[in-house]
């Protein structure tokens, strides 16, 4: 039974394995400017994980092979280095392996997360709620209107509580429940929830922010390669939670300005 | 701490009344069997609640046949609403995770065995740990309770984040009073923890029989303590965070609800509070509370794997100091659950290290077992199997944690099946691969019976490969951003992975079926199961030394002397390989290298 055991250990171990090398199920396509430092950081993180998990594993097999009958006569033998060899290999190895992953991770999350917007960002205002996405574009003055909580109205449409009859900055604004940006333009996202906490996540444009309920967050991000991709929810927000999405265009500038255009026609 | 006198004994003699025996007991070895069966019934129920969310998500429509009995607005036509499948999802996590996890290896176990191995007849507060255990009792029935209210339990899910969770009904179904009772459980669950972690703590430090010096303390004993020291803190903040949610339900206060909330065009009336403040409160009690479940997992797993492999682990100390280390690092680490939740970046770098830092006491732990392994005689019996099959497990929850601590990752990861598949198998099944091997090993001890070795290693078979069936594949759907809490899956990109839910959810039911063998064979060998001798494992430590099932006031009227190391195995040049610790023998301690 022992060898069985061992078998199947090592076997279970390497056909979990199979599937990450092969990529059969992997993260979907970057399109986005600091997307490839995560990328490379999941890569080296699955490939020390997956050492490491290989490696105790066969071990594991390994000595229950060797150890799991034990002949008659045989002696009870101390593991060679002893347990100051164990504790001195794992701050050595797992301790460099963790802070090396640690420091090249920070990088990675500091240039999304710590860095500010570049000064020509179009700012696109995105509101959370029950269960769907609404989107804002300040229209040509460059600003956006006042939101008034009282004033939402669904039916209505007047999605983010807008009053255009007296806030002159609002005229203009433009909403939309589809996001569509050009290719190649930084954009700035400027996020709030209307109810409940959600979350933005479009894991082509490796992106990831909650919608905190009180809080004004934002993301900025370029995305480098046209398409249509889904926005989804990722925040636990209520039974229409799984149906929570939206999408992103990703389109020229040229087919950008005149999507634009169309929308203010619309509003 | 020494010779607790003969006094005692006569002052704390057996009931004979059937409700002060069974029912309203003092004794801690029956409080540690009703803390076990309660958690049998809710490993039962979560069980069920699983297998039907598994099926919904293979097969969304399918009808499961009789579901509507459960709930007439919750599975009209026996099939299941949306807001139905997370109200089950958040009671399959919040009973999974408060009544099985941490009430079998802490509560159960701990009760049972904790007093008996270092030498005690009882706790020192009996009326505590009667009342702990009952007050435990209360907060299920509160719990299971919201299951019969007209609109069902929350569905905010086991971590209720708010607001959806402080808002009330107007949140959606469940968010009312299902949502207050489900507050009011864990409070009561809180109180019913604080009780039993300081009888925990003060039978450690001062019932402990002659001898019994710390480092004398079996494994268990030391994985009980330091759980009972992190449930005294972790469960210290939950209980008022719990009480402020409660309150912000029944009193309109808004100390989790910010203002200019809108829900069905109207303004809520809130202002002034913090949704980040109940993330903060959650998490700073969630993060310690995994290693609440997995610590005494790892202690019973080490007790046993010394009995089962004849030898002393590499080191008792460093596994005690790794155990501490973890203890200590889990308040440092919770920030890890909110990197993409709007807290500081900044804070998520900080969090960062310190997550990737625990790795180091865990890698040390599992060296430790694995090198132990290393030189000895393993007698593979099912507590042998399932406490090998538990550090297999663990690894492979372990490593996916290196993902999970990084905030660019978390990116990708965050709320994704990788989650779901790395808690699963770091703690849930880790921790009841623990449970396994610590009921087929104390069993004989607690009931005076044998349980059925042949139908423990077929339960033990089918549970390792299934438990990978099930929980492996989760992995590759977190990866391909497949988000979790979703009742059903209507985005394009996460047709492709149906087939992958699938697979599982077949795993998950067939898996769940094999514990219909341990449920027989627990049932069956309790009563009718061969009886078990005192010593049935050869092994060291004090509960061994005693009767199957040991007496009221434990050792029969004289507590024992301890002579030695807790795990005196390997010994050569006597007449058997092991030397209890009552056996006044003078044989060289093998029991610490390091």
């Amino acid at each position: 039974m022992a060898k069985l055991f061992a078998v199947t250990i090592i076997v279970i171990a390497i056909a979990s394995a199979i599937p990450i090398l092969r990529h059969t199920w992997w993260m979907p396509e970057d399109i986005s400017t600091h997307g490839q430092a995560i990328d490379e950081q999941m890569s080296e993180t699955m490939a020390e994980a997956g050492i490491s998990f290989l490696a105790s594993q066969i071990l594991l097999g390994a000595f229950i092979w060797q150890y799991g009958r034990p002949r008659p006569g045989e002696k009870i033998r101390r593991f060679p280095g002893g347990a100051m060899g164990v504790v001195i290999a794992a701050f050595l190895l797992v301790g460099t392996e963790v802070l090396a992953l640690g420091a090249f991770g920070a990088k990675a999350w500091a240039n999304i997360y710590l860095t500010p917007p570049a000064a020509n960002a179009i700012p696109v205002q995105v509101q959370a709620g029950q269960f769907a996405f609404y989107f804002r574009y300040p229209g040509p003055d460059g600003k956006f209107g006042p939101l008034h909580a009282d004033q939402i109205n669904e039916a209505n449409e007047n999605f983010f509580g807008l009053d255009t009859t007296h806030d002159q900055d609002s005229k203009d604004d433009i909403v939309t429940a589809e996001l569509a940006i050009p290719v190649n333009r930084e954009i700035h996202l400027l996020m709030h929830a209307k109810d409940v906490g959600h979350s933005f996540f479009v894991p082509q444009l490796r992106i990831h922010q909650d919608f905190v309920p009180g809080l004004d967050l934002s993301v900025h991000f370029t995305a480098t390669k046209i398409g249509k991709y889904e926005i989804v929810c990722t925040q636990l927000c209520g039974l229409g939670h799984y149906n929570m999405k939206a999408y992103l265009e990703v389109m020229s500038q040229a087919d950008f300005d005149d999507w634009l255009k169309k929308q203010a026609a619309l509003q | 701490m020494h010779d607790m006198s003969a006094q005692a004994h006569a002052a704390h003699a057996g009931p004979t009344g059937f409700i002060r025996k069974h029912v309203f007991s003092l004794d801690h070895k029956v409080i540690g069997k009703q803390y076990y069966g309660l958690a049998l019934l809710a490993a039962i129920i979560g069980m069920f609640l699983s297998w039907v969310m598994r099926i919904h998500l293979g097969w969304t429509n399918f009808a499961i046949p009789g579901l509507h009995l459960l709930s007439k607005n919750g599975a009209p036509g026996d099939v299941m609403t949306p807001e139905y499948y997370l109200q089950l999802m958040t009671m399959h996590g919040t009973i999974m995770v408060f009544f099985v996890l941490t009430t079998a290896p802490f509560a159960a176990f701990g009760n049972f065995f904790l007093p008996i191995q270092v030498g005690a007849e009882d706790m020192p507060f009996p009326r505590f740990n009667m009342m702990s255990f009952w007050v435990t009792f209360v907060s299920f029935i509160v719990m299971v309770a919201a299951f019969f209210v007209p609109d069902g339990p929350s569905l905010a899910g086991w971590t209720q984040y708010a607001p959806l969770s402080a808002i009330g009904s107007a949140a959606g179904p469940g968010q009312g009073l299902g949502e207050v009772l489900w507050a009011s459980s864990i409070a009561i669950f809180c109180i019913g923890q604080l009780l039993g972690s300081l009888n925990f703590i003060t039978t450690t430090l001062d019932m402990r029989t002659k001898g019994m010096s710390l480092w004398r303390m079996p494994l268990t004993t030391w994985a009980w303590f330091i759980t009972s020291i992190m449930g005294l803190t972790a469960f210290a903040v939950l209980m008022p965070a719990c009480i402020l949610l409660i309150l912000d339900h029944v009193a309109g206060t808004s100390f989790f609800v910010p203002s200019n909330l809108v829900l069905n065009d109207q303004v809520q009336p809130h202002s002034g509070g913090s949704t980040l403040l109940w993330q903060h409160l959650f998490w700073f009690f969630g993060h310690p509370e995994v290693y609440i479940a997995i610590v005494p997992a790892m202690g019973i797993v080490s007790h046993i794997l010394m009995a089962t492999l004849r030898r002393p682990l590499l080191s008792h100390r460093v596994l005690v100091y790794s155990m501490g280390g973890i203890a200590v690092l889990s308040y440092m680490v919770y920030g890890h659950h909110m990197f993409v939740s709007g807290m500081n970046p900044i804070s998520s770098i900080a969090f960062s290290f310190p997550t990737l830092i625990i790795t180091i006491p865990a890698t040390i732990i599992v060296l430790i077992w694995l090198a132990s392994l290393y030189g000895s005689k393993m007698r593979l019996n099912t507590p042998c199997l399932f406490s090998l099959g538990m550090i297999s497990m663990f690894i492979t929850g372990g490593v996916s944690g290196f993902f999970l601590a990084q905030p660019s990752l978390d990116i990708m990861l965050h709320a994704t099946y990788f989650v779901v598949g790395h808690f699963h198998f770091v703690m849930a099944v880790s921790a009841m691969f623990g449970i396994f091997a610590g009921t087929y090993f104390w069993f004989p001890k607690m009931f005076g019976r044998m349980m059925n070795d042949t139908l423990g290693k077929i339960h033990f078979w089918l549970s390792f490969v299934g438990a990978y069936c099930i929980f492996m594949p989760f992995h590759y759907l977190g990866l391909a951003s497949n988000v979790r809490r979703y009742q059903a899956f209507t985005d394009d990109y996460l047709q492709p992975l149906i087939p992958v839910h699938r697979f599982i959810t077949i795993a998950a039911i067939c898996t769940g079926a094999v514990q219909l063998i341990f449920i027989y064979n627990l049932v069956h060998s309790r009563f009718w199961g061969k009886p078990a001798p005192d010593n049935p494992w050869e092994a060291t430590s004090l509960e061994w030394s005693t009767t199957s099932p040991p007496p009221f006031d434990n050792f029969g009227g004289t507590l024992p002397v301890v002579y030695h190391d807790p795990y005196q195995y390997g010994i050569e040049d006597s007449t058997s390989d092991y030397v209890m610790q009552t056996d006044p023998r003078n044989i060289q301690s093998q029991g610490d290298e390091a």
